[in-house]
């Protein structure tokens, strides 16, 4: 028998780290990627509130949550390599300027 | 007790994954740690009884946005990121003030937040069961992610084109 106040905490720690990677992080790539961590994070808490409550909608909504991040990492990828293209860097601090 | 040395074990694997993730200076070794994360995690939902959350995060998150990850780091060609000098008022009272206020959330959730105990497989989710919820009583959220799998793919295709300037001159 394990708290579901367990699983909660290893979910925050997850965000927590993630919050912490997209503010520390100068690569573009690594920021995406602490964007992951904290999506993971969340899921994590849903499945285990749905342990909680007995409901099976908190699973559904982690596919949800799945296909939004699947959907977001193909468009932001993809900027990357638009903004590569142009500015030839990945240091989010030289990447200054709204125009090209 | 079975439960809980499984969870520590797994949560741990996960923590470690996590601040690799941030210590890593070189994006294939972030991408890889995030891959460990993943895979843990897999773990914790099976411990859940999600056994198909499980096995989608496998395939959909450690295989497929990952590969993508990875891709594009290799397509990139990245390096090493180049450290710059973050600013010392947010060192002096950042990681203090994070350190107490995950401390207040975690006493708060382990104290007061009356969550029950749940045994091993607490909800088994069948793939049956989902897949009834997601095709009747989520019928239009799916339809409506599917539109926005197709405008990601559209979005993608146009922004990861090579300029006009570049085609015109081929």
């Amino acid at each position: 028998m394990v708290p579901i106040s367990y699983y909660l905490i290893l979910g925050g720690i997850l965000f927590a780290c993630g919050v912490t990677g997209f503010l520390i992080k100068r690569n573009i790539i690594t920021i995406f990627m602490a964007i992951e961590l904290m999506l993971n994070g969340v899921n994590l808490s849903f499945v285990a509130f749905a342990a909680q409550w007995k409901a099976l909608s908190g699973q559904v909504f982690v596919f949800f949550v799945m296909v939004v991040a699947a959907a977001e990492a193909a468009v932001g990828l993809a900027i990357i390599i638009a903004v590569y293209r142009t500015r030839e860097t990945l240091n989010v601090d030289r990447v200054n300027l709204l125009k090209l | 007790m079975l439960h809980l040395i499984l969870f520590l074990a797994f949560g741990a694997v996960c923590v470690a994954g996590a601040i690799n993730l941030l210590v890593q200076r070189h994006p294939i070794n972030s991408a890889l740690s995030l891959v460990v994360v993943m895979g843990s995690l897999a773990a914790e939902y099976l411990l859940l009884g999600a056994e198909f959350v499980a096995a989608v995060q496998v395939i959909v998150y450690a295989g497929a946005i990952m590969v993508l990850f990875v891709f594009v780091i290799m397509l990139l060609n990245a390096g090493e990121e180049e450290r710059t000098k973050g600013s010392r008022v947010a060192m002096i009272f950042g990681i203090p003030g994070m350190l107490v206020g995950s401390l207040l959330i975690a006493w708060v959730l382990l104290e007061h937040s009356r969550t029950q105990s749940v045994a091993i497989g607490a909800l088994p989710g069948p793939p049956k069961t989902l897949g009834w919820l997601l095709f009747h009583d989520y019928l239009l959220p799916f339809e409506v992610t599917s539109v926005l799998v197709l405008i990601a793919i559209m979005g993608a295709v146009v922004l990861a084109a090579p300029p006009e300037s570049a085609r015109r001159s081929d």
